[in-house]
């Protein structure tokens, strides 16, 4: 499939401030392209999730927009620590968050499920000490 | 309702002036856990909550929001209304609690959040 856009955003570890430039730039991108407005939402909340990943579990990493004419696709990718158990960690309540985090309102163990819930199609990853890659799809049509 | 109606209603200060006051507010909500308002929030909704960190108004614009309501006086940082404003999005501060301007925006006919099956 053609891709008719591909960007990417680099997301430092601990970035509590700057948390969600990215999912606001993805989200004006795919406005400017026309994609209509359940499609954007639903992309904006994944991203902005799994952007907070990144600030609040990762050791950094990149999420990376690409549209083709049929999709929205978002892939994030960190350089670890990595997840030791997925299956948990997609539990909805369960949360491995900081004391830093929970106190600006996150770490409620809604992140992994509120993205499978707004992505078509969505993938995990994850390797101990090397890193993990969430691939999610949003269908254009 | 718009947001206009929404700050008298309330007797509300409104903290950032070149939001747009004719934006419709759609239904009402009060958490402070922001990833429970990941998860839950609306577009046109008018969001109580004594957060007043960068990360609100990431939350409220990324979920299309028409307001977010600060309870009790408390003063939002410069920074966060900074961004407010640049991007759009209503901040209203009141000295009601969270609990009295839920009450009002209730018996003004504004419903809760709609539940999603």
């Amino acid at each position: 499939m053609a891709i008719l856009l591909e960007r990417s955003f680099p997301v430092a570890a601990g970035a509590y401030t700057t948390a969600g430039e990215a999912s606001t730039t993805i989200k004006r991108t795919l406005k400017q392209l026309g994609v209509n407005t359940e499609v954007l939402r639903h992309v904006s909340v994944a991203c902005y999730e799994v952007e907070l990943n990144l600030v609040i579990h990762s050791l950094g990493g990149t999420l990376t927009l690409l549209v083709d004419p049929e999709k929205v696709t978002l892939i994030s990718k960190d350089v670890g620590p990595g997840i030791p158990d997925i299956e948990k960690a997609m539990t909805e309540g369960f949360s491995t968050a900081n004391e830093e985090a929970r106190t600006l309102g996150f770490g409620a163990g809604m992140g992994l499920p509120n993205m499978k819930r707004n992505a078509t199609g969505f993938d995990i990853q994850s390797e101990m000490g090397v890193g993990t890659t969430i691939t999610m799809t949003f269908a254009l049509a | 309702m718009t947001v206009k109606e929404l700050t008298e209603l309330i007797g509300a200060k409104d903290m950032t002036p070149d939001a747009p006051k004719d934006a419709e507010v759609t239904c009402g909500y009060t958490c402070d856990l922001l990833s429970w308002v990941m998860a839950h929030g609306a577009s046109g909704m008018a969001w109580v909550t004594v957060q007043t960190h960068m990360n609100v108004i990431a939350v409220a614009s990324l979920m299309e929001m028409a307001a977010v309501i600060i309870p009790e006086g408390i003063e939002m940082e410069a920074p966060s209304l900074q961004k407010a404003q640049d991007e759009e999005i209503n901040v209203l501060q009141s000295d009601k609690t969270a609990y009295e301007i839920c009450a009002l925006l209730a018996q003004a006919g504004l419903p809760g959040k709609k539940r999603e099956a």
